[in-house]
């Protein structure tokens, strides 16, 4: 519609621009912990993730051999060998902690009692004496190295076993998958009622669900953990199952009911005429119709329950057994505040099922994100 | 895995209950007041008027002790002491006004509802109107949407990577501080840094909500008839004009239900700040208070229930706006 005047090539350019520029800040925080998930432990906090593809300078030393390494030759003892790994470069390298980088590759530098050590660009050395050598701890030589790239999956198999994520991987899947199917369930015979059926207050109870759409979670978390310790629930699994249940049916019932007030008159009128009781009509016909609208509340649910930090700290336990991943990637921020490997990698295996499950089923989301807002709001 | 036994077993039994429940106390209703017979009449007017509640009843059940029950006892517990015990009367509104921490986090409450309802709605209209003129146009958009699907707590993770901070004489890892230093300036630890570490944390949230505005905002946008575009461009208005003059304007209520759905977002949140900063540097927030009073250290009821309480008020305007529009809806 905006081609009806014939736009400009120059404005063109600039919303492909602009477009661009969006997208790169919108997904650039998120590609950055994606590349350093990958990156070998020294390398991330060294360099910057975008410099991941290039070679790092890195610093640290090697130890040189002992007494027990050296060969006499001609007049001198002489210990060699090779200091550098397979792909590194040296760029400098020196004798004293304080000053690593001192000396350029294939210098050769005088030491004390006259020995002498040159390493040459390749990464070997040369540690010559007069006398014979008494050391039985070979000489710190540091070195400025250039190491190429390493990329590793090293980082996911670790946090998977030793950081207790695989575990909590399984604790999420048992949250989300009842705290998703049960409160569908229970909203969608109730949202049928309000849609469908006439009876005293039904209005009254549509505003009521509207109202509690937007009632603080904090509210709630004291008073029915109070409740469940009370009947005896305690802190597990039936617990939060019930209350996402309890928190997820208001926008349950409101995006049913809105869908299913959308629905033919005609269809569900010839069927009562037919002699269909309320139970038929609603699983013969309210069902398999309002399917789109249960696929998107269920992808909400799914989300909300599988993000969800709050309900999970307060009704689950902390052990091993009952720890979410979100929790778990809250403890390693704490605990593990600059180990970047370990947090992206971690960060990484929660958002991969909400990811994979975003991409997937992108359209029944903004469905319901549209049901959700534009109509009622 | 017996633990993924028991949650599949639940599913079945909620499954089946649920199904049990419906069908079992239909035909109940049936068998009691049988539509046929001499009082057939008499008996469908009656199970009409039962059967809405045996299919809204769980669901009322539901809502009731997990929704309005805490409500009510939030209220209760708000006028008692610590430990619910006592009633203190409004003593703990009266300490929540002279508390320091309580009153940063209002302050910072605000701040939060005056930036980020207007950045994401301000972000999302521009990326509605950029992507849908473009070819690619829906790559972009699942792009921009996708922080939408991505967990508070990654995303604190994702942003503290980019707030990283590193000595001066140390290469910087964390994105801003890079650019920043490349720039000639001294590495900041941003999330440290008074009152501005606040719009850090504020990011966070502007960059997952932006998604959801633009997604909604661009249906609007295509919703525009076209009538009127036409007739503007008829008339020589430039793009600029047609933007803010013709098509802004008639979206003017979806932008608003896009702002207050935002601003309900904000109030309550919680993660981004517990992670990120714990409330520490300033930047508490009213949830995260709350969360502290009640979970930390030697727990007061009594107060976290009236923090809890003043968000609760201050949602409660967005609430009957919603009800209304709601019931206007209905009519």
């Amino acid at each position: 519609m905006d081609n009806i005047a014939g736009t400009k090539s120059c404005l063109v350019w600039a919303v492909n621009l602009a477009a661009l520029a969006l997208v790169l800040l919108w997904t650039i925080p998120t590609f950055g912990l994606l590349v350093s998930s990958f990156r070998d432990r020294d390398q991330i906090s060294t360099s910057g993730w975008w410099r991941a593809p290039m070679s790092a300078e890195s610093t640290g030393f090697e130890r040189a051999g002992t007494a027990a390494d050296q060969v006499a030759e001609g007049d001198l003892w002489v210990i060699s060998g090779e200091l550098l790994q397979e792909g590194q470069g040296l760029r400098a390298w020196g004798t004293s902690s304080r000053d690593p980088s001192a000396y350029t590759p294939g210098e050769t530098v005088a030491l004390k009692d006259g020995q002498e050590l040159t390493v040459s660009e390749t990464g070997t050395y040369r540690l010559t004496s007069p006398t014979e050598f008494t050391e039985t701890r070979g000489m710190r030589i540091f070195l400025t190295t250039l190491d190429p790239p390493r990329f590793t999956t090293e980082n996911y198999a670790r946090v998977i076993g030793a950081e207790g994520l695989g575990r909590a991987f399984m604790n999420t899947f048992t949250v989300t998958i009842p705290a998703t199917v049960i409160p569908i369930l229970i909203a969608a015979f109730a949202a049928y009622a309000l849609a469908w059926m006439e009876f005293p207050g039904r209005a009254l109870l549509v505003a009521g669900v509207v109202g509690l759409l937007v009632v603080p979670l904090q509210l709630a978390l004291i008073p029915l953990l109070k409740l469940h310790n009370d009947i005896g629930l305690g802190k597990g699994y039936m617990g939060i199952w019930l209350a996402h249940t309890g928190f997820g049916l208001p926008l349950a019932i409101y995006l049913l009911r809105n869908y299913m007030v959308g629905l033919p008159r005609e269809i569900i009128e010839s069927a009562r005429v037919d002699g269909a009781t309320e139970f038929q009509i609603f699983r013969r016909i309210i069902l398999p119709l309002s399917f789109p609208a249960l696929a998107s509340f269920a992808i909400f649910q799914f989300l909300w329950v599988w993000n969800d930090l709050l309900v999970a700290t307060v009704f689950l336990g902390n052990s091993s057994d009952q720890l979410v991943m979100t929790g778990v990637l809250r403890e390693l921020l704490g605990s593990r505040g600059g180990d970047w490997e370990i947090l992206a990698a971690s960060a990484f295996i929660s958002i991969a099922v909400p990811l994979f499950v975003f991409f997937a089923m992108q359209k029944y989301l903004v469905r319901g994100l549209l049901a959700g807002s534009v109509k009622g709001g | 895995m017996e633990q993924l036994g028991f949650a599949a077993g639940t599913i079945i039994a909620g499954m089946f209950g649920c199904v049990a429940w419906f069908w079992g106390t239909n035909m109940l209703l049936d068998w009691a007041l049988p539509p046929r017979g001499p009082q057939a009449g008499r008996n469908i007017n009656r199970a009409n008027l039962i059967r809405p509640w045996l299919f809204v009843g769980p669901a009322l059940l539901c809502l009731g002790v997990y929704l309005v029950y805490p409500v009510v006892n939030s209220v209760w517990r708000s006028l008692h002491d610590a430990a619910g015990q006592n009633w203190v009367g409004l003593d703990n509104f009266r300490w929540l006004l002279g508390d320091a921490k309580f009153r940063e986090s209002i302050f910072n409450n605000m701040l939060w509802l005056l930036v980020v309802p207007a950045l994401s709605t301000l972000f999302g209209l521009i990326a509605a109107q950029v992507t849908d003129r473009i070819r690619w146009g829906n790559m972009a958009k699942s792009l921009i949407f996708m922080p939408m699907a991505i967990s508070f707590v990654g995303a604190g993770v994702i942003w503290k990577f980019i707030y990283d901070y590193r000595g001066a004489d140390q290469e910087q890892i964390g994105l801003l501080n890079a650019i920043w230093t490349s720039l000639g300036n001294d590495p900041q630890t941003w999330l440290t840094l008074p009152f501005w570490n606040n719009f850090f944390l504020m990011a966070v949230l502007i960059w997952i909500q932006t998604g959801f505005a633009m997604v909604i905002l661009s249906a609007a946008l295509r919703g525009i008839p076209e009538e009127t575009i036409e007739a503007a461009i008829i008339d020589g208005a430039n793009p600029w004009q047609l933007f803010f003059k013709i098509k802004v304007p008639q979206i003017w209520g979806t932008i608003a239900v896009v702002w207050t759905t935002i601003t309900i977002v904000v109030l309550k949140v919680f993660d981004i700040v517990f992670v990120m900063t714990n409330g520490q540097w300033g930047t508490q927030v009213l949830a995260n208070l709350m969360y502290d009073w009640m979970f930390r250290g030697a727990p007061d009821y009594g107060r976290g229930s009236a923090i809890a309480l003043v968000i609760m008020l201050l949602v409660t305007p967005i609430m009957v706006w919603n009800i209304r529009n709601a019931r206007r809806e209905m009519r």
